[in-house]
């Protein structure tokens, strides 16, 4: 066990505080965007914003899968399910996500045939085990997901197996990161990398963040030490006004990714000409879809989804927050008509999802909202 | 979420699944990402969704085990273990 201690000596720990509190200009202020919504729930769960100098702001980035699926494509996918012989298959958290309609477990309960699956190979499983039914995948998530996708989709054509289908929904995190560094209320200093979904893509991808815009990126761990030691090495950066990639996970990441997951990727998916994130508007060439070799498993062109768009409810503010605009509770909705019981924003329902991190351990500290 | 186990059998018949142990559960999961060389008995594997995402070290396995437990992601990381239906007979806890 000595190694899981070492992530968490306390000694260790002050001497990481104490390297940021030396490389840190006390005049300036800093904003870093933790990218992952993993890295989010741990800030919060480790009170790490306690340990940091009051003038580092970290931004909670686009990165929790069910936070920003527009309610449009909740709506589509739901929609399947309203064919006869259709059984809707999603993982866990997708199951509590709102749709205009209810949430799937509300579909659910109203008699629709949707069931929570742990893998895309059980959705499989099901219709291996139910040769007359149809069942479709509602898969999301980013690039950490959709390898195994991937790999699904080239068994059920491997098996012949006819009466499955994909609703794809997978993202890709480097167009939406670019689309943040454009955006004109967005004023970021560097960037937290995300450690999961850089086991796939490898540290590559993020390089035109310091190449096209100038700002450090440090892809984390998710340990205390490795968030805090991520944060000391921008601040080293930025004090020496370098911009560049490091790789602070590199017991796990390896620098050119997971290459069987990048090739399953290629040979099944190729990229949507553009895509709604919710918060961040339409993002080109940042989702994928299924490739022609795969129409037969592709649940859009089965079932001719209406491909509906809606706007969020008025009140609720999702969008500025995944921008970094508001922080949780300086949204009217927060922990009032929305919370972890009865979420009306994604960002209320997954535990990677900003408000429901501030929900679980930050919110007593947090100021209220804005009485406007 | 990944979790971290640890692969108890290969499966000869189809080299894309073995089976794996996540503290004293077994259950099949898939191996088709782990590049080569392929997986052994014995390897330590992130399990993310019912597939190996990448190999680590038995003592990054505990790091992760107990980065899950303090963020209080562990009983959520077995039930999703327990749930994966695939596999064809999964065993007991052993």
């Amino acid at each position: 066990m000595k190694y899981v201690d070492e992530y968490r000596d306390p000694q260790l720990i002050r001497n990481v505080v104490r390297e940021i509190e030396r490389q840190i200009d006390p005049d300036r202020h800093y904003r870093i965007m933790e990218v992952c919504g993993g890295h989010t729930h741990a800030i919060y769960r480790h009170g790490l914003k306690d340990l940091l100098p009051d003038n580092i702001e970290l931004i909670h980035g686009p990165g929790c899968p069910v936070c920003v699926l527009p309610m449009g494509r909740v709506d589509d996918g739901l929609s399947i399910v309203e064919h006869p012989g259709t059984i809707l298959t999603a993982f866990g958290d997708m199951m509590r996500v709102p749709g205009t309609r209810g949430t799937p477990l509300e579909f659910k309960a109203r008699g629709s045939d949707v069931r929570m699956v742990y893998s895309p190979l059980d959705a499989l499983r099901i219709a291996q085990n139910e040769p007359d039914r149809h069942v479709c995948f509602f898969a999301i998530g980013f690039e950490t997901t959709a390898p195994s996708t991937a790999l699904t989709l080239l068994r059920a054509k491997e098996l012949g197996i006819t009466n499955f289908s994909v609703f794809c929904n997978h993202v890709t995190i480097v167009p939406a990161m670019r689309a943040i560094l454009d955006s004109p209320d967005m004023r970021l200093d560097a960037f937290i990398g995300p450690g999961h979904v850089s086991t796939v893509t490898g540290c590559r991808p993020y390089e035109f963040v310091s190449r096209d815009y100038g700002k450090p990126i440090v892809i984390s761990g998710f340990e205390p030490l490795d968030m805090l030691e991520s944060i000391a090495r921008i601040l080293v950066q930025l004090r020496e006004g370098r911009a560049e990639v490091e790789n602070q996970y590199r017991r796990i990441v390896p620098w050119d990714g997971n290459i069987p997951a990048l090739r399953a990727m290629a040979q099944t998916f190729e990229l949507r000409p553009y895509f709604e994130w919710r918060g961040l508007g339409f993002i080109s060439q940042s989702a994928l879809k299924l490739s022609d070799a795969f129409a037969a498993w592709d649940a859009e062109r089965i079932f001719d989804v209406p491909g509906v768009r809606v706007t969020d409810p008025k009140a609720a503010q999702c969008g500025e927050i995944l921008k970094g605009v508001l922080k949780p509770p300086q949204c009217k909705l927060f922990g009032k008509e929305c919370n972890p019981e009865h979420p009306i924003g994604a960002l209320m329902v997954s535990s990677e999802g900003a408000c429901a991190a501030y929900y679980r351990y930050a919110r007593i500290d947090e100021p209220a909202a804005a009485t406007a | 979420m990944a979790i971290p186990g640890q692969i108890v059998e290969c499966n000869a018949d189809d080299p894309l699944f073995a089976k794996v142990d996540v503290a004293g559960v077994r259950r099949t999961i898939n191996v088709g990402l782990i590049a080569d060389p392929g997986i052994r008995p014995g390897d330590w594997v992130l399990i993310h969704v019912g597939f190996a995402m990448s190999r680590i070290e038995e003592d990054q396995a505990r790091e992760q085990l107990e980065l899950l437990r303090m963020l209080g992601e562990e009983m959520p990381a077995m039930e999703e273990v327990r749930g994966y239906a695939f596999s064809d007979s999964p065993e007991a806890p052993t």
